[in-house]
């Protein structure tokens, strides 16, 4: 990952970021490849995404997650992404924010964009993380009666035997 | 044709406790194994009649697991996942793959490669929106439309086989490059078909465009307003249908849309006829950026060089210079190959769909850490219900079509 | 309408159009000509599977072009394309549904054997879990590859059909291949075909 800066260096002032930091307290933001990125606190993700909704970020472009179970050097284990953009002006940022084990939890965005909500439902899928005030948390891909999530890091890409796990039918059933 | 939808059944069911009571409604199931969906997913859906009071989508029957491979195949290995992503446009996932590796691994690509991924992007996106608009043409009883599109999808088809030898899924892209460069033959095959294909599409248009039928049957039908598109994330033909100016080519110029000239193709309505125009107008305004990029296709290597050590050496190189020798060698062993940042990227691209982008997490390992596909399908699909509520049954499939929906993208 | 006429000469007289043949060899005659495919299309082999059916390939010239959506009404089966876990049910519900006779292709590497998805969700080869006829390789298969399998399949129709659906009956195929086994070293001292015994009995006939 990359050294992370605390947006305090005048020369890379930005209004948005500036108005987040006011309003939420530092926060650390990184650039790479020209991609502006932001990590918020988890416990006021809410808040500060409305704010920068207010900023003109009316797009969700994505909601996903990272695993960092076997990511060297990480200091949390899922690391969950928010993909906005404007569409007036065509700026995006990336913003970051890190929950753990055991119950890994966060406050849904449903109400501020309705995209998020299957975006959610499959962060829940596959990842496992709740998503406090979501209207419907269902899984969205895998069965409803799997029980893990498959693409956490301690999943094997081969599952557990679950695709093996149905019954035979031959010619005499048909 | 759409019944105009009373306050009923426009939005909100009456609640649990209301005073109307929901035994009277009539559960249809609608998938997922159904021809018109032309996909597999599932709708349950409730009717009053014939009119649809809610839709509830699901999906997952073809989910495959697209994700977590990527995270056990190398940069160049993945390629030919992305190919099923969306099977009916596999070139441009080809090129969002590479486009957002290259972003991670910070590959500035030739002229000439940029042209040419720039070419069979725009060609994969008139191979896709000749589907999906013959897929709605089919729904809707016009069986020659679809039959008209199909042929010059095999026109496009033909074109990719000759380029790369895979008719269908091509796995054409390559880490700093292509697979194969542009041979004569497939330049005169591209421009015969720029030729020749704008009479076909005139012919499609004056078939369906002004189709008392089919007008009747898609005006109107499964409006999404500019505020609900934005909202519910919608991007690409579906967006724009709906007023949204966004278009990627223009917004955040890749390859070589910046030197290229082209309109943005929008329309206001937001209907599925709507929906159904500008994917008939992309359609002309990728041939023209196709020709435009072929006239000026610039010469020289379509591969980076050796010293960025991404793309195979030539054989030439390998045999006759010390670097070519070495960087073969390196390149076929593993954990030797690319130099992959400890860093997360994402990049898209305007695919025929909509904004197809990939978040990719590096740890320094030949494969990417995370390998996250942004698809335009699933928040597509996500806007369903809304589009079909107080529509009749028989629109369900022109609101599907005219989404293109395509699963292996939705479920991954 | 032909008369078959025995007369008083105790031989059967047929007419010039007029056929004898088994029972059996005229009802597959008529299946493996009016083959109705059920496409189950999950994937990309399901694109191909409309381009053999649609302009250039014309599936229509091999007496396959029904496509029947309604599993009541198909007695073909082609599954095109990977089978995961949510749609397996599915699928075998389908193939419950189907009347006997049936048939089952399984189109391209995903279906008969999951392809290049070895993963959580994908049934590795729908083989495992339903009847399957016929494998069609290629990831997608060509339509020409997806015509010659329809080929291949009336012809294996025309030869191992039975009007009771006996070679379906999977016991009874392996008890007659069994035979098969045990006949084959009888049939090497058939008196009639072994060149040995033959000249054998021609010595005794001419020492007689």
């Amino acid at each position: 990952m990359a050294e992370p800066s605390t947006h305090a260096d005048p020369s890379r002032s930005d209004p948005v970021l500036d108005a987040l930091a006011a309003a939420v307290g530092p926060i650390e933001t990184s650039t790479f490849r020209g991609q502006t990125r932001v990590v918020i606190d988890a416990e006021r993700s809410m808040e500060s995404l409305r704010l920068l909704k207010e900023q003109g970020f009316d797009l969700l472009v994505d909601v996903s997650c990272v695993d960092y179970l076997e990511y060297k050097g990480a200091k949390h284990r899922y690391g969950l992404v928010y993909l906005l953009a404007s569409t007036a002006t065509n700026r995006r940022l990336t913003v970051r924010l890190f929950v753990d084990d055991p119950d890994p939890t966060v406050q849904s965005v449903v109400p501020l964009w309705g995209a998020a909500n299957w975006l959610e439902r499959e962060v829940w899928d596959l990842f496992g993380i709740r998503f406090t005030g979501h209207p419907d948390l269902r899984r969205l891909v895998m069965p409803e009666a799997f029980t893990a999530h498959p693409l956490r890091k301690d999943y094997p890409l081969q599952g557990r035997g679950e695709r093996h796990n149905f019954p035979v039918l031959t010619r005499d059933d048909g | 044709m759409a019944i105009a939808p009373t306050e009923f059944e426009t939005r909100d069911l009456p609640a649990a406790d209301g005073s109307r009571s929901e035994d009277y409604l009539w559960t249809l199931n609608f998938g997922p194994q159904h021809p018109a969906t032309h996909t597999t997913l599932r709708l349950v859906l409730k009717l009053e009649g014939e009119r649809v009071v809610d839709a509830m989508p699901e999906m997952g029957y073809l989910h495959s697991g697209f994700e977590k491979i990527g995270e056990h195949l190398t940069f160049n290995q993945y390629v030919t996942v992305t190919d099923r992503m969306n099977y009916i446009s596999p070139m441009a996932n080809n090129v969002a793959w590479h486009h957002a590796v290259e972003t991670l691994l910070g590959i500035e690509l030739t002229p000439r490669c940029r042209y040419i991924r720039t070419i069979i992007a725009e060609l994969a996106r008139i191979s896709d929106h000749l589907l999906c608009n013959g897929a709605v043409g089919l729904d809707t009883g016009a069986f020659t439309f679809f039959l008209y599109g199909f042929y010059q999808r095999e026109v496009i088809y033909d074109i990719f086989e000759t380029l790369c030898g895979a008719r269908f899924t091509n796995s054409y892209t390559r880490v700093g490059g292509v697979s194969q460069d542009f041979t004569p033959l497939v330049i005169e095959k591209i421009r015969s078909f720029v030729k020749t294909f704008p009479k076909t599409l005139d012919d499609m248009e004056r078939l369906l465009t002004r189709n008392r039928i089919f007008v009747d049957r898609t005006k109107g039908v499964g409006v999404l307003t500019k505020a609900e598109a934005i909202d519910g994330g919608a991007t690409g033909p579906v967006a724009r249908a709906s007023g949204v100016t966004r278009d990627l080519r223009r917004d955040e110029p890749y390859l070589a849309y910046g030197e290229l000239d082209f309109q943005i193709c929008c329309a206001s309505a937001g209907d599925c006829y709507a929906r159904y125009l500008v994917r008939m107008q992309e359609m002309r305004e990728s041939l023209r950026i196709v020709a435009d990029a072929l006239e000026n296709l610039p010469s020289g290597p379509v591969n980076v060089g050796i010293d960025q050590r991404t793309a195979l050496p030539t054989k030439q190189q390998v045999y006759s210079t010390i670097e070519g020798t070495i960087s073969h060698f390196e390149l076929s062993m593993s954990n030797r190959g690319f130099e992959v940042p400890c860093e997360e990227s994402y990049a898209a691209i305007e695919a025929p769909n909509g904004e197809l982008g990939f978040y990719l997490v590096g740890d320094g390992g030949e494969t990417a850490y995370r390998a996250r596909c942004r698809p335009p399908s699933v928040l597509h699909f996500a806007l369903f219900p809304h589009l079909i509520r107080g529509h009749t049954l028989s629109d369900v499939v022109a609101v599907l079509g005219s989404l293109n929906i395509i699963a292996a993208e939705l479920d991954r | 309408m032909a008369v078959i006429t025995g007369g008083n000469t105790g031989k059967l007289e047929l007419p010039e159009n007029v056929f004898v043949s088994k029972l059996d060899e005229l009802a597959n005659w008529c299946r493996k000509n009016s083959l109705w495919p059920m496409p189950f299309a999950t994937a990309c082999c399901g694109i191909e599977l409309m381009a053999t059916g649609a302009s250039k390939h014309d599936l229509a010239r091999f007496g396959a072009e029904v496509f029947r959506f309604s599993p009541r009404q198909c007695d073909l089966m082609i599954v095109a394309g990977r089978v995961v876990m949510k749609m397996l049910p599915v699928l075998q519900r389908i193939w419950l549904q189907m009347h006997e006779p049936k048939w089952c292709i399984s189109m391209g590497a995903c279906a008969s054997t999951g392809g290049v998805f070895d993963t959580y969700a994908v049934v590795q080869g729908i083989d495992r879990f339903i009847p399957v006829d016929m494998y069609v390789p290629g990831c997608p298969p060509r339509p020409e590859q997806l015509i010659q399998a329809i080929i291949d399949l009336q012809d294996k129709i025309q030869r191992e059909g039975t009007i009771t659906g006996r070679e379906f009956d999977t016991a009874e195929r392996q008890r007659r291949k069994r035979a098969l086994v045990e006949a084959s070293e009888l049939l090497t001292i058939d008196a009639s075909r072994n060149p040995v015994i033959q000249r054998e009995l021609t010595q005794i006939a001419g020492r007689n």
